[in-house]
């Protein structure tokens, strides 16, 4: 934005303000007798209160379009937007919200995750246009979010250049597991069940648990309170492998008595096109299902839930490798190794996951300002993947998970005036179990982990204007595993020396090994926020965690099919600790506003995997990549920024980069995020049935802050040995994609309306890698797809 | 008198919840440790028998790594330099020796032949490894398999022999089915190499 837009801005505030001064007055009604001088009024920008008869009045206003919200603890809030274009008297009538416990979660999303971090937060309107995507695949539309992947289907997201365990998704207030089984499992999380999807940076969302060193991604699902009943129904098709999902819910709210949710879906996908040719068995299923069931009181509500997951996904044919030779050969001849015709049959190497989740909760009303909250949620992922093998082995599994986590939460809140407190416990104990049937020696052991957090997190309000927040927390947590070493594997990592306690029992050439370990951690979050005159904001926040090292990263042993490395962990690692701080200026304009943050994380005993060397097998060499820790330093900053060029055309830009270093080495840390740039346009038009058209630039440049971790491989060429470089840390180079959006709404029928969008992803059929991506070495991303979305709301 | 009562359901909840915890985490203490699992799949050892044609010495080619994926690096044995002069008749077989009993996976490999080929590469001097003409050493659709190879030596030479198998190569794919392995594809189930010499 130029220099000359922003005075621009100032100015028509300046005028604004000057020239067109309104009063709005009223009074605030309500049946039963209420404390009128604990309703929070805010008009525009103004904030004020009631006498205590209720009656109120906020002056100086300025003409145009103005927010009305007004809000008293145990009732429901009352949000409008009005065209002020004079003096005004209104009255508002308060309605007892009986279901209170949402007015009291809406107001903690406003508060309590924390008032010194400016959260990100993806609305429904958005979810919906990614029903046939992943979860992974609509975070990104928050600036400083990028993704993992593994092939186009398996993707979890990357907050400020972090992943993995260190982002922990907590869906409708239960931490989804499965992370610790290591990077190429995305969360398993059916996006339609999303009704809003809130992004925390950073670990300062204590109340979850104190080892979100990359930040949090909290997904509530769509919840009614008024006493209704309505349903949606979501079809998509995508031309690009030729398939689509049907997702389908119906709502059944209520004030007070029984409330339900239900959906369902269904995706079938077959083999995706990149741009040049078909990505050879990476079609996807998934059929997920989610129901809860709600009564509420005037005192209490209790809500049982229950949700089960389940996808099968295909692996790229081709990243199906063997040794580096392979591996050589599929980086310099830049073309997959197997290309079929398009298929919607899904062959080995494949995942089948399933997770099933049930809770229950139960909220208790103390007093109007003061509730209790119980949960007990019990979670099963069960993960198989197939891998390409012989004879009769071919229809087992080559690896076969079971998790089995029990969770206990007890929360308790209490607000006043000024001031939020919140604490509470959590237990949980967790099973891992490795089906020793697949005849391959398990990557995770079987394990038994029991866990036990406490915090508290408060703020407090010194005005309008300034308020503070801080919290603590204290984890414990004990894992105890059982795992089968190779004695020459135990030896080589100098086991013997280090751990000969660990040692159970003597099976020739293994040895039987019971690890354990235990963790005390402390994590704290403090910051303030802070509103400045005319639309400033800041927000700065301190934040410490401690993360534990995941069961992949302390027992990884052998040879990882999906990558063609031998992956190794390390019994002697360390917990990470991240202590970041990070702050945010936000400045609203009558028609621009911007969002700047940026952060510095250090990270002591950083986590990741380093390519070390060589084994030879009897497949040939394969690279040996070792869980390491280092000290990390990461700096990088997102910027969003939103204009209303006219009613009709907006724009928005976000931008993120990150800068991440390894401190020791001196060099960069591998797989950090590059710099990437979106603009969308976006044109609508209420008359034409609604319409929305958008097009959306996404530029990705090359990530030039790399380690070198190449190496040398003999091959035979013309009878001779010959070394050739395996270049396997270049990045890919930038990519500029286009998409477009569109939509229209019609009223099909009395009661229901119809929602069409037309939508085009990578309009020029671009050929691009991605850094990202664990696949890139083997083929391209997704060509152009077109999709149809139908939208029914009856 | 209310607030008491509220307390008394706390409580109440407070133990259920403590309780179910404690059961759940408990239920798991019966420790057998599950048996080591059994690596049915694994290579182990690879063995070529190269027989010379009219009598003579048989020459044996040995790679075992009996730890697998393990640390330890596998041992490879050649019993004898080959003669100059003679054609060897060689025949490849594939064992598991971790699995309990040793597994022979050779007939695995014939039985699913249309998905396996062996191929061999040599450098340095030697004359080139071709596949035997007997039909077993042919698929179903008339491919080579080639677990049998022929080896007609000259002059004295030495070099490298790399025997590789793989698994659901291109057998299509050109010079695929003469037994070069440039755009064969698939992925490697052994690949070993040997140091050989013609004296």
């Amino acid at each position: 934005m130029s220099k000359k837009n922003f005075v621009f801005f100032w100015l028509m505030l300046f005028v604004n303000s000057l020239y067109s001064q309104n009063t709005i007055s009223g009074k605030i009604i309500s049946q039963e007798p209420v404390s009128f001088s604990d309703i929070h009024i805010h008009i525009g920008q103004k904030i004020s209160s009631s006498d205590t008869s209720g009656n109120y009045r906020v002056t100086n206003l300025p003409d145009g379009i103005t927010k009305i919200y007004i809000s008293h603890i145990g009732y429901q809030s009352i949000d409008t937007v009005i065209n002020l274009q004079g003096n005004l008297e209104i009255d508002f009538k308060l309605k007892r919200n009986t279901t209170k416990l949402h007015e009291v979660v809406i107001q903690q999303k406003n508060n309590a995750n924390s008032k010194s971090v400016a959260e990100q937060q993806i609305k429904l309107e958005t979810i919906e246009k990614y029903s046939n995507k992943s979860l992974g695949d609509v975070l990104k539309e928050v600036a400083g979010i990028s993704s993992l992947k593994t092939g186009n289907a398996v993707v979890k997201p990357i907050i400020n250049g972090l992943y993995g365990s260190r982002v922990p998704v907590i869906n409708n207030n239960v931490k989804l597991e499965d992370q610790q089984w290591g990077t190429e499992h995305a969360p398993n999380f059916d996006v339609n069940a999303a009704g809003k999807i809130t992004v925390i940076k950073g670990a300062s969302g204590l109340q979850y648990g104190g080892d979100a060193i990359g930040g949090l991604v909290i997904i509530e699902p769509i919840n009614v309170k008024k006493d209704t009943l309505f349903g949606k129904t979501i079809v998509n098709y995508d031309a690009n492998g030729k398939g689509g999902s049907l997702s389908s819910s119906v709502h059944k709210g209520n004030d007070l008595g029984w409330s339900w949710n239900a959906l369902a879906t269904l995706k079938y996908m077959g083999d995706k096109q990149a741009a040049a040719y078909v990505l050879s068995n990476t079609g996807n299923r998934e059929a997920n299902f989610s129901g809860d069931l709600k009564y509420a009181a005037k005192k209490f509500n209790a809500t049982a839930f229950y949700s089960y997951y389940k996808s099968v996904i295909g692996i790229l044919s081709a990243s199906h490798t063997g040794n580096v030779n392979d591996l050589y050969q599929s980086i310099n001849n830049k073309v997959p190794s197997v290309i079929n015709d398009f298929t919607y049959i899904i062959q080995n190497p494949k995942q089948d996951v399933q997770h099933h989740i049930a809770k229950f909760n139960f909220d208790y009303y103390l007093n109007e300002s003061a509730f209790i909250a119980f949960q007990y949620a019990f979670q099963f992922n069960k993960r198989l993947e197939y891998d390409v093998r012989r004879g009769d082995y071919k229809n087992t599994a080559a690896l076969d998970l079971d998790l089995k986590t029990n969770t206990l939460n007890i929360d308790f809140k209490k607000s006043g005036h000024d001031w939020n407190f919140e604490s509470g416990l959590s237990a949980a104990t967790q099973k891992n179990y490795a089906n020793p049937a697949t005849g391959i020696r398990p990557l995770i052991p079987n394990y038994d982990k029991i866990d036990f957090g406490a915090y508290a997190i408060s703020s407090y309000n010194f005005s309008d204007s300034f308020s503070v927040d801080g919290g603590l927390r204290y984890d414990f947590s004990k894992m105890d595993a059982t795992k089968y070493y190779q004695k020459s594997r135990w030896d080589e990592r100098g086991y013997n020396e280090t751990f000969p306690e660990f040692i159970a029992g003597d099976y020739g050439t293994q040895w039987l090994t019971k690890p354990n370990f235990t963790f005390h951690n402390i994590s704290a979050s403090a910051g303030f926020h802070k509103k400045l005159e005319k639309s400033w904001d800041i927000f700065t926040n301190v934040s410490f965690a401690s993360r534990n090292p995941n069961p992949s990263e302390f027992f990884s042993d052998g040879l990882h099919h999906s990558t063609g490395v031998i992956e190794l962990g390390d019994l002697n690692l360390k917990k990470e600790q991240s202590t970041k701080l990070s702050v945010t200026i936000r400045k609203k304009f009558d028609q621009f506003s911007f969002e700047i943050n940026p952060y510095s994380n250090h990270i002591h005993d950083y986590i990741f995997l380093k390519p070390v060397g060589f084994e030879t097998t009897i497949r040939g060499a394969f690279p040996v990549w070792e869980y390491q820790q280092t000290d990390a330093l990461l700096l990088g900053i997102d910027v969003q920024t939103h204009w209303n060029i006219t009613n009709h055309w907006q724009h928005s830009f976000s931008l993120a980069y990150v800068n991440g270093k390894d401190n020791s080495k001196k060099e960069p840390l591998i797989d950090m995020p590059p710099l990437n740039l979106n603009n969308k346009i976006r044109f609508s038009k209420k008359e034409w049935n609604q319409l929305i058209l958008e097009l959306k630039s996404e530029i990705v440049l090359q990530q030039n802050r790399y380690p070198d971790n190449n190496f040398y491989t003999n091959i035979i060429k013309d009878n001779e040995f010959e070394s050739v470089l395996v270049d396997i840390s270049t990045p890919p180079p930038a990519y500029h994609l286009l998409h477009f959006y569109s939509e229209m709404k019609f009223n099909t029928f009395k009661k229901m309306n119809t929602t069409v969008a037309f939508s085009v992803q990578n309009i020029f059929n671009v050929s691009y890698r991605d850094y990202l991506n664990r696949q890139r070495f083997f083929a391209d991303e997704i060509g152009r797809s077109f999709q149809i979305q139908l939208k029914f709301n009856y | 008198m209310k607030t008491n009562q509220h307390s008394k359901q706390f409580k109440f909840y407070a133990l259920a919840l403590v309780a179910a915890l404690t059961f759940s985490s408990c239920s798991n203490d019966d420790d057998t440790p599950p048996p080591p699992v059994n690596e049915e799949e694994l290579i182990t050892t690879v063995t070529a028998i190269y027989t010379p044609v009219g009598g003579g010495t048989a020459v044996t080619l040995q790679y075992k790594d009996l730890d697998g994926e393990g640390a330890n690096a596998p041992v490879i044995t050649v019993s004898s330099p080959f003669e100059k002069n003679k054609t060897y008749n060689g025949t490849v077989t594939f064992k598991n020796e971790l699995a309990n009993p040793a597994e022979d996976i050779t007939p695995e490999i014939v039985e699913e032949g249309d998905e396996h080929q062996l191929f061999y590469q040599t450098t340095g001097t030697l004359n080139p490894f071709t596949y035997g003409t007997a039909t077993s050493n042919f698929d179903k659709n008339g491919k080579p398999v080639g677990l049998q190879s022929v080896f007609a030596t000259t002059g004295a030479a030495s070099g490298t022999l790399t025997i590789t198998l793989r698994h659901e190569p291109n057998k299509s794919a050109a010079n695929v089915a003469t037994g070069d392995i440039t755009n064969a594809a698939g992925s490697t189930d052994a690949e070993v190499t040997f140091s050989i010499s013609v004296l």
